[in-house]
């Protein structure tokens, strides 16, 4: 608790507190804005921190994170096509809402729901995080080769329609990964100095996610322009509050487990959220015409497990989404390692981290409702200037990481990689864990094989390593056992098709 | 990537896509420069338990394989789930030519960043691709671009403290 408090007088300088508000304004205004998320965001920010500490540079990613989820609903309520795959549920009641002059009702009910649920998750976090740092930290190399490679499976294999294509995409991500020197060696380098060090991951996320996707778009740019319903200022009238705060809470209790586990992700949750809110209704009539319920439980989920994916990220260092995975490599870039020493080794850093999501959360809320017109507005801005400005700003990211043309090369040859990806129906977020997670499995495997004297069975040695062998085993028996009995379409071909999209 | 008539939102199962036979031969070339390349690799320390060209070795039969298997899954009628998005229009067909001008105006930023700089490559960047994306008013492109070029050339360089290289205009800015 001393801990805690000390990080809020970390987290409230006045320094920090600006770059908080930043966070956030930038999160939702990236949230809002379509083409772009919080990991393209994170991701072009990343070398213009390099000289700001790391403490201000995390909460300014933080605030960038916990925005973006807000601000995704934002889309998808005033307009009926999600810029997140996190708020793709939140469109269906949502949008009907607004359509049937319930717009304000729908946002506020949003915005004090993410409030509800990112101060619970947050309050989840700071509890459980440093017990979970304190368990992780006795583990040895076998155990954690194991969840990294739970983590690989689970990101590729589980979320997705299509396994094959998760699978190419995670292929092709540790291809990536394996550009460098490895003991003395130059590993994929074809000669070039450039790349002895490696790709950048810098590089290869603003490439994939900001090129390939303005490509994307340039490809299928929309002609017609968009219905954009005009909203006022948020506000809920007593029967909304009443019909909004179990959801709120029920979504957060799906969503947060959902985002600490290695799996990760906001989709599961908030679908699940969904149909739970559906089924407990008193007033299932509703249902399809705009439900408050639909977009409280939603909305809740999915910031609670945003909260959620920070436990892996900051206890283990494991990412589980491409915001976490950007977040990730800010870290590395500051020298710091996340994991089971980091909150010992860190502690200012890590608690005013943690105290500075409180106070990002009720930023959003502070901020949010009275600027909802002006972020509906956002919308309206021009897409060929949008786009171009993605470019722009991905080319700086891209360039001011070494100052070399080449890397510009670079970022057009991987953002094109991205615009396939995209045609082909590619995940995107395997390829980033893959780009990420490769070098280090190769670390652990060589120490845990180092310290065993080669022997392979120190791979199963220790009883975490063994238990998440078992799980996924389990989840392969169950993907063969569900792959049998697909073919009945209905739910779960549709929440299929939301995994496609990486939050971004 | 060619155009195909096939388009990615074509979900009938007669329909094979053509273009994905690309993919699978971009993996499986991919895949076979993998290997190649982890053949030229020497051991390295003799104690080493995981050798330098292990893990290529996995990863590039993991993409021989996963090609071979998408060009089967093309010939038995898979199809891609093109991505979907606010911008995105998937109804009608895809414009590579939009998407061939901007690799064009992307290449000249790189051919010329190191002789220009920044700031004047930077207001280009933005304005042809904004050309390029349909917006018609050249002068507004160019003004937004130099605008943009020009701030973030002084804010890299007063704000954060990191110098980008100012090319030809070295001694102007």
């Amino acid at each position: 608790m001393d801990l805690l408090l000390e990080g809020f007088a970390t987290a409230l300088t006045p320094e920090n507190l600006l770059y908080a508000v930043i966070g956030v304004l930038l999160g939702t205004a990236v949230g809002v804005l379509p083409g772009i998320g919080p990991a393209m965001t994170v991701a072009l920010l990343l070398p213009v921190t390099y000289n700001v500490s790391p403490t201000s540079g995390l909460i300014l990613f933080a605030g960038i994170y916990y925005g973006g989820m807000y601000g995704g609903s934002t889309t998808s309520i005033l307009l009926n096509t999600p810029g997140e795959s996190s708020s793709v549920v939140t469109a269906l009641e949502g949008n009907k809402m607004a359509k049937a002059g319930r717009a304000a009702q729908a946002l506020a009910t949003a915005a004090i729901g993410s409030f509800v649920a990112g101060t619970i998750g947050t309050i989840l976090l700071v509890a459980l995080a440093p017990n979970i740092a304190d368990v992780v930290v006795k583990l040895g190399a076998p155990s954690y080769f194991a969840i990294m490679v739970l983590s690989l499976f689970t990101v590729t294999a589980v979320l997705g329609s299509s396994k094959l294509r998760g699978l190419i995409s995670l292929a092709l991500g540790l291809a990536i990964g394996l550009v460098g020197t490895s003991t003395g060696q130059q590993r994929l380098t074809f000669g070039s100095p450039q790349l002895a060090d490696g790709i950048d991951v810098v590089v290869v996320a603003v490439a994939i996610f900001a090129i390939g996707e303005a490509l994307w778009v340039a490809a299928h740019l929309r002609r017609r322009p968009l219905d954009i319903i005009p909203v006022g200022r948020p506000w809920m009238s007593r029967d909304d509050w009443g019909r909004s705060w179990k959801p709120w809470l029920r979504g957060t209790a799906y969503g947060f487990p959902f985002g600490a586990l290695p799996a990760g992700g906001a989709e599961v949750p908030t679908f699940l959220s969904y149909i739970t809110e559906r089924r407990l209704t008193k007033k299932p009539e509703e249902f399809g015409k705009g439900a408050i319920e639909g977009v409280a439980g939603p909305e809740a989920a999915n910031n609670a497990s945003a909260a959620g994916t920070l436990v892996p990220l900051l206890a283990i260092g494991l990412p589980t989404t491409a915001t976490a995975a950007v977040i990730l490599v800010a870290m590395q870039n500051y020298g710091l390692q996340p994991g089971p020493q980091f909150m010992d080794a860190e502690p200012k850093l890590v608690w005013g981290l943690l105290a500075s999501l409180f106070v990002a959360n009720t930023l959003l809320l502070v901020l949010n409702l009275p600027l909802a017109p002006v972020w509906a507005k956002l919308l309206q801005i021009r897409r060929p200037y949008l786009y171009a400005g993605i470019l722009f700003f991905a080319s700086l990211g891209a360039y001011s990481v070494n100052f070399q043309a080449f890397d510009l090369g670079l970022l057009l040859c991987l953002g094109l990689l991205g615009l396939a990806m995209r045609r082909f129906g590619l995940p995107v977020l395997p390829l980033i864990i893959g780009v990420i997670l490769g070098p280090r499995l190769e670390e652990q495997l060589t120490t845990a094989l180092a310290i065993s004297q080669g022997d392979l069975s120190t791979l199963w040695s220790e009883p975490v390593a063994v238990v998440v062998y078992v799980v996924m085993a389990l989840m392969i028996v169950g993907l063969v056992v569900t792959g049998f009995r697909r073919r009945n379409k209905g739910v779960t071909d549709r929440i299929d098709d939301n995994y496609q999209e990486v939050s971004m | 990537m060619s155009d195909t008539e096939t388009r990615s939102d074509g979900r009938s199962p007669q329909v094979t896509d053509v273009a994905q036979y690309g993919l699978a031969a971009f993996l499986l070339a991919v895949g076979v420069v993998v290997v190649v390349d982890a053949r030229s690799l020497d051991r390295g320390f003799a104690d080493q338990p995981v050798q330098p060209y292990a893990l290529p070795y996995v990863v590039g039969a993991a993409l021989l394989v996963l090609g071979v298997l998408l060009a089967v899954a093309t010939w038995r009628g898979d199809t891609p789930e093109a991505e979907g998005g606010e911008d995105v229009d998937l109804t009608q067909g895809s414009d590579w030519a939009t998407v061939a001008k901007l690799v064009a105006v992307f290449a000249v930023v790189i051919a010329t960043i190191d002789w220009l700089g920044w700031a004047i490559v930077g207001a280009f960047l933005f304005a042809a691709s904004a050309r390029v994306l349909g917006s018609r008013t050249l002068l507004l492109n160019v003004a937004i671009g130099a605008a943009l070029s020009l701030l973030t050339w002084y804010g890299f360089y007063v704000g954060l403290g990191i110098p980008i290289p100012a090319g030809v205009l070295d001694g102007v800015l």
